[in-house]
């Protein structure tokens, strides 16, 4: 590769730090968590805007580095995510887990620089490797056969974004990363290859199929970075495409309806991630400078907000070793610290004033409201409404409070909480003082977000879905149900198709060695036949047949020349 | 020394393989080979140099101008598969002295050695030859040693396969010699510059459209095409590990370079796909023999045999990208036929890494690898994730083009059957990977493989990821050498 200007792109750097956190003794590794995302951001934070290195690779001319406003906002909450999220985990992961995360996190970064669309795809697919190895991580058969759902799952996806890109470098002799318009086949195939990633229907269950079977870390790594990389990729590729704001509503309240059915607190996370993603693509559709803005800020605080509420479920379930909201119960007392930070992560999630949801989400609300889609608007504002009562107040008082559970669990080890402190933190801090975050948006932020009209709105809102919440919660209250979605079909319906597909092959084999085998018996170069104990169109063939398939051929091609 | 390049190649083994059988015990021969092939490889190397800054080399053997001598041309395509062979033979090699010593016995080493020099021989000889009926012969020379080699596998069946290969090669080889004998007749030269120049003035001839067909299906024997590959499977499996290594990496690739020579350099590309059904007989053969073929290896409890079925399938994506008749599509198969060397090496390779401590290759055998032959293991995954074409790997480099070229003539069906293949891809390597990683080891006290074993194995996974990342050498060369071929390819 030829080298310009840049050594390397910064997600070497992450790379590098995955090779080393195996190898290194037990007591380097928190430094080296990190050390590696610390010298990542340092170099992200030094870039100047534009391409920075680029290389020659299948013929092409790929730029590894391209920086700019937003591709620097995304790398910098990716790195900071696995800076915080290693130091979580450190204690509890397996070191395979966490050198997997790592190279996640470092697929993510590469992603956010990918100046062309090849490199995006290189980075695209080290993201689902690694990531897949993270579900693996979780350690227990239904995490094995998950991550294999997941990894088949990212692998179509991968095909069809590669096809569409090939496609696309076919159409236009262009792989540059720009708006593209979605009026050839290639241009959809891409698009439908980051929307799998993305969670967007009719393949959103690939995501709260996987991520709750991660181990109680794991789920922490994976809430942020794939899901966000395809947000930036949307971002970059097709902005202002309004088949997005449909799309994204279905994501919304497909969310919120699973999350309310769910009593599986990770599970219910895992929905509102979809649910968080379907705001940012709705944003993406918008594509309006403001809704632009406002979908880079919310994939920001998004990312830190839900990372902070599974690290608290995370902590549960490492204390108490239960999921089940049903098992869960009155916590609040006994693990105060991981109680008022999930508190914490579940205001801003709603959006509730001073948070970091509310400055960001409001913009994309906004962002409808000035483009006279009133129709989305009234849709994001009820699902603000639907978000705080599923993850807002459903996930806190089923877990910390409620009924007495009983568990009488401490509080987890210092350094899951000073994370989960450091992201409560960052919640309150950016809601409070927005700026902080506007002046690193990729346009110019004009933006208020404290004005009366929106407070009220907001404060009325969230009081009165809260209001509804607990008049209706009789019904809220889960039983131990398990709430059935697309996944099913190909949980169930995959293994039995395959079982068909076995049988169909192999009666073909039985058909085609009763029409061919058996009468060339008689052929005397058959005494060297032998049967091998494979199945049927694997068979050790005779030599008599072969000289058949010879004579066939030879007769084609003669023939053929002549019918031509 | 560098004017007599090609000879060289040639004549390192020549010279080599007698040698060898009268040299005493196992290590000897074995020296005496691998020191052969590294000069071998060396000479390809600077020979490939020499044909990208000058052009097309051409030796006039005992200074005979052709036509009435034998000449040796090399350009971009020969010189690429020059160095597959020799480099393939030079990593093959150091890793044949334990593998070879344990599977076929210290006494018979001599006469292995010998029989895989004469082998390397006969593959490099049908690679720098100028000329059609030379051809035959250096394929006769590599055909014989390829019969012994096979049936020196310990298993008794390896009798029974290398008799069948005997037959079906001796077939293929019979079909090529009518053709070439029909092409003399018409012509009066065997010299492949000669046909070419020859050969339009007359193409509409019925001989030498017969000559066209003769000579195409001989060749698709010998490269195993679907639905020739039956002497495939059981030749691959019952040869001895660093035989399959090696077979598996070239001699078909060999096969896919004569054709090529053939319908693109001597018939030329309007011959051979204007007036003769070439991609319409060959496209739907490859497509159905890349997924029937790949079909058939899901289910084969036999890692061996599975991988070379997986090879019937490898050719399968060789031979379509040929079959498109464009630039692009030669590309395609050209850097396949490179890449495919590289991760098939090392995938049986590993077979016989695991055949040498496990004492099998099947699905048991496998079991639990991860932890009791951890590099053996991560070398199967890496070389599997390479077969099944993911980024950063040569799989990868190889199918982008060969989407990228049926992108470009609207096949939209062929690409569906590209990443059909690659999806079947995926649960066979994926099953023996789960096997490995989750299963319990038959025998935990097995311990990892030699480092005998292991270092050339690894240098072949290296170059797989190497080669996947520095696409300079093998796709500006595959891109000139198909450039050059689409032209005619023969410059006088």
């Amino acid at each position: 590769m030829t080298i310009s200007e840049l050594m390397f792109p910064p997600a070497f750097i992450m790379i590098i730090g995955a090779m080393l956190l195996p190898v290194v003794r037990d007591s380097f590794r928190p430094v080296l968590l990190v050390l590696v995302p610390l010298l990542t951001l340092l170099m992200i934070w030094n870039l100047d805007d534009g391409v920075l290195l680029s290389a020659r690779f299948l013929g092409y001319e790929v730029e590894l580095v391209e920086a700019s406003n937003v591709r620097r906002l995304f790398a910098t909450i990716f790195a900071l995510m696995a800076m915080i999220g290693g130091f979580f985990a450190f204690r509890h992961a397996k070191v395979a887990e966490l050198s997997a995360a790592m190279a996640y996190a470092a697929g993510a970064v590469g992603v956010s620089f990918a100046g062309d669309l090849i490199t995006l795809f290189l980075f695209w697919e080290f993201m689902a490797l690694f990531s897949t190895i993270v579900v693996w991580c979780g350690g227990t058969e239904e995490a094995r056969r998950a991550g294999i759902r997941y990894g088949i799952m990212h692998l179509i996806g991968g095909i069809i974004l590669k096809i569409g890109i090939e496609g696309v470098a076919i159409q236009t002799g262009s792989i540059e990363i720009q708006a593209l318009q979605l009026e050839s086949f290639a241009t959809w195939m891409i698009l439908i290859g980051i929307l799998i990633n993305a969670a967007a229907p009719p393949v959103s269950a690939w995501l709260s199929d996987a991520y709750p079977e991660a181990s109680p870390t794991g789920s922490v790594f994976l809430s942020a970075f794939t899901t966000k990389t395809a947000v930036l990729a949307l971002w970059l590729l097709f902005p202002g495409q309004s088949v997005l704001i449909w799309i994204g509503l279905y994501m919304i309240f497909y969310g919120i309806i699973y999350a309310l059915m769910e009593n599986d607190m990770r599970r219910i996370l895992a929905y509102s991630i979809v649910n968080q993603v379907g705001f940012m693509v709705v944003g993406v559709g918008i594509g309006t400078e403001m809704a632009l803005n406002g979908v880079a800020a919310h994939a920001f605080s998004h990312i830190i907000y839900k990372a902070l509420l599974l690290m608290s479920a995370g902590a549960v379930m490492v204390q108490t070793g239960k999921r089940k909201c049903t098992d869960l119960g009155g916590l609040y007392r006994t693990m105060p610290v991981t109680a008022v930070c999930g508190i914490i992560g579940a205001l801003a999630i709603s959006a509730f004033p001073y948070t970091s949801g509310f400055i960001s989400k409001s913009m994309i609300s906004s962002g409808a409201a000035y483009e006279q889609y009133a129709f989305v608007w009234y849709c994001l504002v009820a699902a603000s409404a639907g978000v705080f009562l599923h993850a807002g107040i459903k996930f806190p008082w089923f877990v910390f409070f409620q009924k007495d559970s009983g568990l009488r669990p401490k509080d987890p080890s210092w350094n899951m909480q000073a994370a989960m402190i450091f992201f409560a933190a960052a919640c309150v801090l950016i809601g409070v003082f927005p700026q902080i975050l506007y002046d690193f948006l990729p346009f110019e932020a004009t933006y208020e977000p404290y004005t009366a009209d929106h407070l009220v709105t907001q404060l009325q809102l969230l009081l009165f879905a809260g209001l509804a919440f607990f008049v209706t919660l009789p019904l809220m209250k889960r039983t131990l149900t398990i709430s059935l979605d697309v996944d099913f079909f190909y949980r169930r319906l995959g293994p039995i198709l395959w079982r068909a597909f076995e049988r169909l092959v192999k009666g073909l084999g039985d058909l085609l060695q009763s029409l061919v085998v058996k009468p060339s018996k008689s052929i005397p170069a058959m005494l060297l036949r032998y049967h091998g104990p494979e199945g049927p169109l694997a068979r050790t063939w005779p030599t008599g047949s072969m000289l058949l398939w010879v004579t066939v051929l030879l007769v084609i091609i003669l023939i053929g020349a002549r019918l031509l | 020394m560098l004017a007599h390049l090609p000879v060289l190649v040639i004549l390192a083994p020549l010279l080599g393989a007698p040698v060898a059988s009268l040299l005493r015990g196992p290590n000897w021969p074995w020296l005496l080979a691998t020191l052969l092939s590294w000069f071998a490889l060396l000479c390809s190397v600077l020979l490939l140099i020499q044909v990208n800054a000058q052009g097309t080399f051409i030796y006039t053997m005992g200074g005979w101008e052709a036509p009435w001598g034998i000449e040796y041309r090399i350009d971009f395509a020969n010189a690429l598969l020059l160095v597959l062979i020799t480099g393939l033979a030079s990593v093959v090699l150091p890793y044949a002295r334990l593998s070879v010593e344990h599977e076929i016995g210290a006494d018979r080493c001599p006469l292995f050695y010998t029989a895989l020099l004469l082998l390397i021989l006969g593959l490099c000889g049908i690679t720098v030859t100028g000329d059609a009926f030379n051809v035959f012969v250096f394929l006769e020379v590599s055909s014989l040693a390829t019969y012994t080699l096979i049936a020196m596998g310990r298993d008794r069946r390896a009798l029974t396969a290398s008799f069948s290969y005997l037959i079906m090669g001796t077939i293929g080889a019979t079909f090529y010699l009518i053709g070439v004998g029909f092409l003399y007749v018409m012509t009066g030269t065997l010299n492949m510059a000669d046909l070419a120049e020859r050969l339009p003035a007359i193409s509409d001839s019925s001989t030498v459209r017969t000559a066209f067909a003769f000579i195409v299906t001989g060749i698709c024997l010998k490269l195993a095409l679907f639905p020739l590959h039956l002497w495939l499977p059981n030749a691959y499996t019952y040869s001895p590990s660093a035989v399959t290594a090696f077979l598996g990496a070239t001699a078909t690739k060999v096969a896919v370079y004569v054709l090529i020579r053939f319908v693109f350099t001597i018939f030329g590309v309007e011959f051979s796909f204007g007036a003769e059904p070439l991609a319409e007989v060959l496209v739907p053969l490859a497509i159905i023999g890349l997924l029937s073929a790949s079909t058939v290896s899901i289910m084969q409890p036999n890692i061996k045999r599975m991988l070379a079925y997986s090879s019937v399938a490898q050719i399968g994506y060789i031979v379509l990208g040929l079959a498109m008749g464009t630039a692009m599509g030669l590309t395609a198969s050209l850097l396949h036929v490179f890449n495919h060397g590289l991760m098939k090496g090392a995938l049986f390779m590993v077979m016989g890494a695991v055949a040498y401590r496990m004492g099998g290759t099947s699905i048991d055998d496998m079991r639990g690898l991860a932890k009791t032959m951890p590099l053996t293991f991560w070398a199967f995954v890496l070389g599997g994730l390479s077969l099944i074409g993911v980024p950063l790997t040569v799989g990868f480099v190889s199918k982008w083009h060969l989407i990228l070229a049926s992108l470009e003539l609207g096949w939209w069906p062929v690409v569906v059957a590209i990443l059909a293949g690659s999806m079947l891809a995926v649960v066979y390597v994926g099953r023996v990977v789960e096997a490995g990683f989750f299963g319990e080891p038959k025998d935990a006290t097995k311990r990892e493989a030699p480092w005998g074993l292991l270092v050339p194995l690894w240098v072949l996974v290296i170059a797989n990821i190497w080669f996947g990342i520095d696409t300079r050498l093998t796709v500006d060369i595959a891109e000139a050498a198909a450039a050059q071929l689409m032209a005619g390819g023969v410059v006088r």
